[in-house]
């Protein structure tokens, strides 16, 4: 099948509005005729369950949390950008434009990226009026601070948890909508797959994770929020039960899934620490507005940090990095992280991390104003670490954090399967090669609020005649048996092999090979262990219990027998793309100065891969036009 | 480190459960709490034995759904933590145990130490939100709010619903968590529109889950991880009895 982004006609700044001007919308009489499923309830699918049902259709939000506040939006720290220029600082929306697809490193499409600037300052003013409490100056007006790989403060924020709030306000939408009857919650709930009858997506297969029953629900458009796939990495910022498996089931149903190995790593996480540790807690990237980050000149140095005069300091993203210094983007950061501490000048017991320090900033501005911009991150980086970050600095290290990869979708946010719909991170749409600090809560939020009700109802308005879509026929039979073997299967194995134990050395491979810089021998490599490890997965999986009742052991296995698949995709994208470009560094396509070097005329396209049977992927490419920017290397220096 | 565990095992809501010892060795301080819970569940599961269920997703204090009762205390010794930030260095070598799950009658037993707390989600579909729908809100800077008080309203708003003040509290009320709600919104100019209503609804909801009424003790603030104040509860009394007055009939 060829790709059709379906772009709208006319120049960039009124695509948008040309295409509400000439799509068709449903008559609001017949709304409530029409049956919608939301996968995810987060804020690119909780709001998009809430604006769907305030629109009065009938509505069906799944999601695996025991209450929708707790989808990991809920996680995000740092901010929200707009382009509200309540700084006067030149910013506008083109500039937000401009900046997102430089900092995607040319690697997305311009009418999408120019849509979600256009629409970021609506959601300001949504968010304020469903009573996000972002921070204010004295003088009652917004507050804004700025994210790495930008020069305007356009960043929102409600102190170090932004995410949570917005995710509050989008959480108590969707409750009053629950009040009204308009919006159903199915909570604990796994999506493990999606139903096709005649070409078009027309329901889902999903187990109730407290009775162990598999359901079939049925409803003319299915939409999936289901954030990100970081966990694949097992260690990273994501919560433990994230996981990629809803689109892995669609992508294996006809989905076609762009620019998979994609991932940022995110250079401010906490340094693991242990053989046993499960998760990376994210520090916010905003602490890189005051914080400064270092290592010691001195290889293996030994001195506490206190101790280190700053002649023996190199602020290496300072010298580097001139112009942005410590805001260089993510992957930048990264990188020069990753490079630091390979030649040996990591710090902490495991030299697996580097300083960011607010001594300089702690001096200048006073400690009682860094405790209020950041207040509740140097609580949370006590608790975890028992260090007093006021008083010496943070250790930092790099971690896997956001799948900029992900569903592929057009200017619609609809799937290569007619009648689905991918929303937030889990499409693939906004971020090219890397996403820009505080883009995503915005990409995830306008999404579900603003773009999807409007471009569903395109697709809808051909459905009103259809009627109620009925969950016994052939297609839900065959879709609820192939769940249910599955299941069984997990359960006959009754092997030695913990679970999270298989995940952790899949965490490694892709870790090491798959992750901040990659080389044909090693995604080679990759490919070969990922197998093995399938291999020694579908043989040994220990999974005790059984499946008629909660099994958070099943929910694992069966979350890691769709990541050991997407593992390989990664690499085999990864392979395909033989130039360096945004979080995909190859080492064989580097610069003298160890920058990136892309390859526009090879490579100005998305990958968008079919599913061929498992037997291989088939490559389909989407070129990228740029006809508002010229692709320029993209330099912090 | 070593650690004996006793640990409350429950096949249902109807079923009755009971405590079930776990000796656990070459623990390390820096393992969290839940982690030293995975390696447990590790082995059982090599053994085939069947593995305790827990809640808990984001791991780092902010999601809420991690929840159990650490040697009598909500979320475990330490004041003001989550059960997920809690680490192994908050207890001794050699130390046992005891963990439980969140208990009160609103919060049914799911399965071993997981518990439904869909009461919690109940009260806030009540009227904990502003009925402003997509689309139709101002101009963001049109309403300045003053620092103090979007400081303040984010301090109530900061509840992140996990329901340790539930568990803790002798009665099992949930007035911090209602009243977190209903000051988050009424000290906003957004939110003073519907105020009446809201309190009204919510707090009658409250009731109607089955959750006790408050007696002002105040050990629900004391475990309360985002430190949720207890003059919010009075906030709630206030906005109650002021909806009453108020009141149209
Ligand atoms: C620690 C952290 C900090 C961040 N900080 C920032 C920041 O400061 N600024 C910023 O812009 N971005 C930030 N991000 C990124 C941003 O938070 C996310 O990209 C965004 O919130 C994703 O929203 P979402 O709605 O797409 O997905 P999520 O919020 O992850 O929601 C996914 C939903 O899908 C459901 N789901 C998934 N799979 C299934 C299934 N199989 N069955 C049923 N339900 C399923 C889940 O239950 C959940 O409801 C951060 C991310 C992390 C991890
Ligand atoms: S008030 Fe505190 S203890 Fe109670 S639910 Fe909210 S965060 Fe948890
Ligand atoms: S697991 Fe999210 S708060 Fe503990």
């Amino acid at each position: 099948m060829a790709l059709n982004a379906k772009i709208p006609v006319g120049p960039l700044k009124d695509k948008w509005q040309n295409y509400l001007a000439k799509t068709h919308i449903v008559n609001p009489a017949n709304r409530k005729k029409l049956d919608i499923i939301v996968v995810g309830a987060g804020l690119s699918g909780g709001g998009a369950a809430a604006s769907l049902a305030e629109l009065g259709y009938n509505v069906k939000v799944f999601f695996f949390q025991d209450s929708a506040r707790r989808s990991h939006s809920v996680a995000a720290q740092g901010g929200v950008n707009a382009a509200k220029n309540y700084k006067n600082d030149g910013d506008n929306v083109y500039r937000m434009f401009y900046d997102t697809i430089k900092g995607g490193d040319f690697r997305s499409r311009e009418a999408n990226v120019y849509r979600m600037a256009e629409v970021s300052v609506d959601l300001i003013d949504h968010m304020v009026a469903q009573g996000v409490p972002f921070a204010r100056e004295y003088s009652g007006y917004l507050s804004n601070r700025s994210f790495g790989g930008v020069l305007v403060s356009r960043t929102f924020y409600a102190r170090g948890q932004t995410g949570q709030q917005l995710l509050m306000a989008t959480y108590q939408a969707m409750m009053k909508q629950v009040k009204a009857e308009t919006l159903k919650q199915y909570k604990r709930h796994e999506i493990l797959d999606i139903v096709i009858v005649d070409g078009k997506a027309r329901g889902i297969i999903a187990r109730d994770l407290d009775t162990g029953k598999i359901e079939r629900h049925a409803a003319h458009a299915v939409v999936f929020g289901t954030g990100g796939f970081g966990k694949i990495f097992y260690l990273s910022t994501l919560a433990m039960n994230s996981n990629g498996s809803a689109n892995w089931r669609a992508h294996k149903k006809g989905a076609y899934f762009a620019n998979p190995s994609w991932t940022q790593i995110h250079p401010t996480a906490l340094p693991q620490a242990g053989e046993h540790q499960s998760k990376l807690t994210l520090m916010s990237e905003s602490l890189r507005n005051d914080g400064r980050i270092w290592v010691p000149k001195k290889k293996d140095e030994t001195r506490a940090p206190g101790d280190i005069p700053e002649e023996d300091r190199d602020y290496y993203l300072e010298r580097r990095y001139p112009a942005f210094g410590n805001l260089v983007p993510r992957d930048v950061a990264s990188r020069a992280a990753k490079e630091r501490m390979d030649a040996g000048h990591g710090v902490g017991s495991l030299k697996n991390a580097v300083y960011l320090d607010f001594k300089t900033a702690i001096e200048k501005l006073g400690v009682d104003t860094i405790k209020e911009r950041y207040g509740n991150l140097f609580t949370m980086y006590e608790k975890i670490t028992a260090i007093n970050a006021y008083k010496e600095p943070m250790k930092i290290s790099p971690a896997a954090h956001f799948s900029m990869g992900g569903l592929w979708v057009d200017y619609e946010l609809q799937t290569t399967i007619p009648g689905l719909f991918a929303v937030g991170e889990a499409n693939f749409a906004d971020h090219g090669a890397n996403r820009l600090g505080a883009n995503s809560l915005l990409q995830a939020s306008v999404d579900g609020n603003f773009i999807l009700p409007n471009t569903i109802s395109n697709y809808l308005s051909n459905e009103i005649r259809t009627g109620k879509i009925s969950t016994d026929t052939p297609e839900f039979e065959e879709a609820e048996k192939s769940v249910k073997e599955q299941v069984e299967k997990l359960l006959a194995i009754k092997g030695t092999m913990p679970v999270d134990k298989i995940h952790r050395r899949l965490g490694k491979i892709m870790f090491k090979e798959v992750a901040m810089s990659r080389n044909e021998k090693g995604l080679k490599w990759a490919i070969e262990e990922i197998r093995k490890l399938r291999t020694e997965f579908w043989e040994n999986i220990a999974v005790s219990g059984d499946q008629n009742g909660p099994n958070s052991e099943l929910e694992k296995a069966g979350r890691l027998a769709d990541y050991l698949e997407i593992a390989e995709l990664m690499a085999v994208d990864a392979l395909n793309r033989r130039e360096s470009c945004g979080a995909h560094f190859r080492e064989d396509f580097q610069t003298e100065d160890g920058e990136a070097k892309r390859d526009d005329k090879n490579f100005m396209y998305s990958s968008a891969w079919e599913w061929d049977n498992g037997e291989n992927w088939k490559l389909h490419k989407e070129p990228l036009e740029f006809t508002e920017v010229k692709p320029t290397v993209r330099s912090y220096k | 480190m070593k650690l004996t565990l006793k640990i409350w095992r429950q096949e249902n809501a109807k079923s009755k459960g009971k405590m079930v010892t776990y000796k656990m060795s070459d623990l390390s301080e820096d393992m969290s709490f839940l982690e030293m819970l995975d390696v447990l569940n590790q082995s059982l599961a090599i053994k085939g034995e069947r593995v305790i269920e827990f809640d808990h997703d984001c791991r780092e204090g902010i999601c809420g759904q991690c929840s159990l009762v650490i040697n009598g205390q909500a979320h475990g010794p330490e004041s003001h933590y989550t059960t997920c930030q809690t680490h192994l260095r908050s207890f001794k070598d050699g130390d046992t145990l005891f963990v439980e799950p969140f208990r009160a009658n609103s919060f049914p037993v799911i399965r071993d130490l997981k518990v439904d707390r869909s009461s919690m989600d109940k009260i806030i579909q009540a009227g904990g939100y502003i009925s402003s729908f997509t689309g139709m809100a101002p101009e963001a800077n049109a309403i300045p709010i003053h620092h103090d008080i979007a400081e303040s309203a984010f301090d109530s708003a900061a509840c992140i619903g996990c329901g340790a003040c539930v568990a803790t509290c002798k009665n099992s009320s949930a007035a911090l968590f209602v009243s977190a709600k209903i000051s988050h919104l009424a000290k906003l100019p957004q939110g003073k529109v519907e105020r009446e209503e809201r309190v009204q609804w919510m707090v009658n909801a409250h009731d109607n889950e089955g959750f006790g009424s408050c007696s002002n003790t105040g050990a629900c603030a004391m475990v309360c991880p985002q430190e949720v104040q207890l003059i919010d509860i009075t906030r709630m009394n206030y906005e109650y009895n002021r909806a009453v007055c108020h009141s149209k009939e």
